[in-house]
């Protein structure tokens, strides 16, 4: 059984519709990528996942269970765990209070979160606020982690980075799903570093998946067709 | 170089100095307006509970503090009278005793708190704000026009409550008694700041959706901090009433829930000792200023002006600089 199945998702901002029909499916362990151009629906789709909004046609299954009507912090609750875009780490509090409040129990705690990024150690009582963009998408991986999720959403966790951080944030999704068997959804792109992580693809055109299928069968001609790129 | 922390103890060697002081000088009046400061900073600690960590803008926690008052009004009138509050179902009678008195006002701020929390934090901003007045307001003038407890013209007690151990009719030793559990409530505000439930409620102050998305209802964070801030100023308001041995609806009044947000505006709003240094402030400017003028707030107002415009961190953040941890 899928750990996520999307079937035929479609929603809404108002009265725009931005999805129209969104199908995907994320296996348990499975790193799945979640493409397409700017504007085509990732970030939309992880909201409705997420229950930040609600799809008015189609069915999200998280688990076998039907998430209709499941306010965000159940879904969270459940083994959602987001890395939202623009890194959104509570300004305010020290890295160390980022995670004391999302903490919950399961094997990540603060030190495992320090361990996978040691530079969060370093900067334990330091603000939110102040720390680096990349120190910051850190901590947001590290907060999600402390939920102790089973899908973990990265949404653009990369964008904006130093190629150094950058190269450091890849290393980490590879550790976590070499040592953890988390079932990742990525959104991001750059496409060589997806392929070193990502085990399967679905690409999003104007609200629609138009494509899935194993990360390796993405062509240079699909690519280009699909991403522009 | 001050930090907050030092400032803090400063503050409290202070507020610990001067009736000391006043004591031994035979001053009973300068006791007396500090024991006012410290059961108004018990309040204020309350709200800031809610206001500075949460974010919460309650205009009605002078319901609470008018609970905690009436709860030692009634509690003690029925005492003093040998009349039972009830006789059935069971007969319950009055008491002059502080530790019973206090846990009742606890109880039945808190009840109220959750009650009136239940309901009004479905809204936000400024509709939380009208919510939070409107239920001040009718618990004011519930108590007007309840004539049993004295209505409009209030209820007097003889003689303070006892607490064992203390003579509390002598001002320092009542001091002492109400500085102590402003040390006690001061000590489970910085652990509940410090706990996962303060953090997470500092969080949703912050961003209510990034909440929500590490697994926390904001809605469930808000409604404890809010009862846990109505049941210390319903602390205070059995304090108050005691202080003075009279309490009136005056209590409930809007006027008292805005004088609460004053001290906290005055000292920082989310600082620890924010509304203690409010408080005390406030306390020596109404006497200092009162004797100068009758329209002494006017004064004031200019000051609290002063502090909105050019120390927006309070004068903890004029003092300190604004950087705290819950900023």
């Amino acid at each position: 059984m899928s750990l996520l199945r999307l079937d035929h998702v479609s929603a809404f901002y108002g009265a725009s519709q931005a999805l129209f029909d969104v199908s995907l499916a994320i296996e348990p362990g499975e790193v799945l990528a979640l493409m397409g151009r700017n504007g085509m629906g990732k970030s939309t789709t992880v909201k409705v996942i997420c229950r930040l909004l609600r799809n008015r046609g189609g069915t999200v299954l998280f688990d076998g269970a039907d998430m209709a009507g499941v306010p965000a912090h159940k879904a969270a609750r459940a083994g959602i765990g987001l890395v939202p875009e623009g890194r959104r780490c509570f300004g305010g509090l020290t890295v160390s209070e980022n995670l004391v409040a999302a903490a919950r129990k399961g094997p990540w705690d603060g030190a495992a979160v320090e361990a996978l990024f040691p530079r969060l150690a370093e900067r334990r009582g330091q603000k939110a606020a102040s720390l680096s963009g990349g120190e910051q998408q850190m901590l947001a991986i590290g907060r999600a982690l402390m939920t102790n999720p089973r899908l973990l959403i990265l949404d653009e966790a990369t964008e904006g980075l130093a190629p150094v951080i950058r190269q450091e944030i890849w290393a980490a999704i590879a550790r976590l799903k070499r040592e953890t068997g988390l079932s990742i959804l990525v959104i991001d792109k750059s496409l060589a570093e997806l392929a070193g992580v990502a085990d399967r693809a679905c690409v999003l055109e104007k609200g629609v998946s138009v494509w899935s299928g194993g990360f390796g069968s993405l062509t240079p001609t699909l690519a280009e067709r699909f991403l522009g790129v | 170089m001050l930090t907050e922390r030092r400032l803090n103890i400063l503050v409290l060697a202070l507020l610990l100095a001067v009736p000391l002081w006043a004591w031994i000088a035979n001053e009973p009046f300068t006791i007396t307006l500090a024991t006012r400061a410290v059961i108004f900073a018990i309040a204020g600690v309350g709200l800031n509970l809610a206001l500075g960590t949460g974010g919460l803008v309650s205009l009605g926690h002078a319901a609470f503090f008018g609970i905690g008052g009436y709860a030692m009004g009634i509690l003690a009138s029925h005492a003093q009278a040998y009349t039972a509050i009830f006789e059935w179902p069971v007969m319950l009678e009055g008491t002059k005793s502080m530790p019973i008195i206090w846990l009742v006002a606890i109880l039945a701020s808190a009840l109220a708190a959750l009650a009136i929390g239940a309901l009004s934090l479905r809204t936000s901003g400024v509709y939380f704000i009208m919510i939070t007045l409107a239920f001040g307001q009718m618990f004011y003038y519930f108590m007007i026009s309840w004539p049993a407890y004295g209505g409009e013209d209030g209820l007097s007690i003889y003689v303070r409550n006892g607490f064992p151990g203390l003579n509390t009719l002598d001002p320092i030793q009542f001091f002492g008694l109400t500085f102590v559990i402003l040390l006690l409530v001061l000590g489970l505000v910085t652990r509940l700041r410090a706990s996962a439930f303060g953090l997470a409620l500092g969080a949703a102050r912050q961003n209510e959706a990034r909440l929500r998305a590490v697994g926390i209802d904001p809605y469930r964070l808000y409604l404890l901090a809010f009862t846990l801030s109505g049941a210390i100023t319903g602390l205070s308001g059995a304090l108050f009433a005691d202080l003075n041995r009279f309490v009136s609806p005056t209590m409930f009044s809007w006027h008292t829930s805005g004088e609460i947000i004053v001290f906290i505006i005055l000292g920082g709003v989310g600082r620890l000792m924010g509304p203690v240094i409010g408080a005390a402030l406030y306390v020596m400017l109404e006497h200092l200023l009162g004797g100068v003028s009758d329209y002494w707030q006017i004064y004031f107002g200019a000051i609290l002006l002063a502090v909105v415009l050019f120390a927006r961190g309070g004068l903890i953040g004029l003092l300190v600089g604004r950087e705290v941890a819950h900023d």
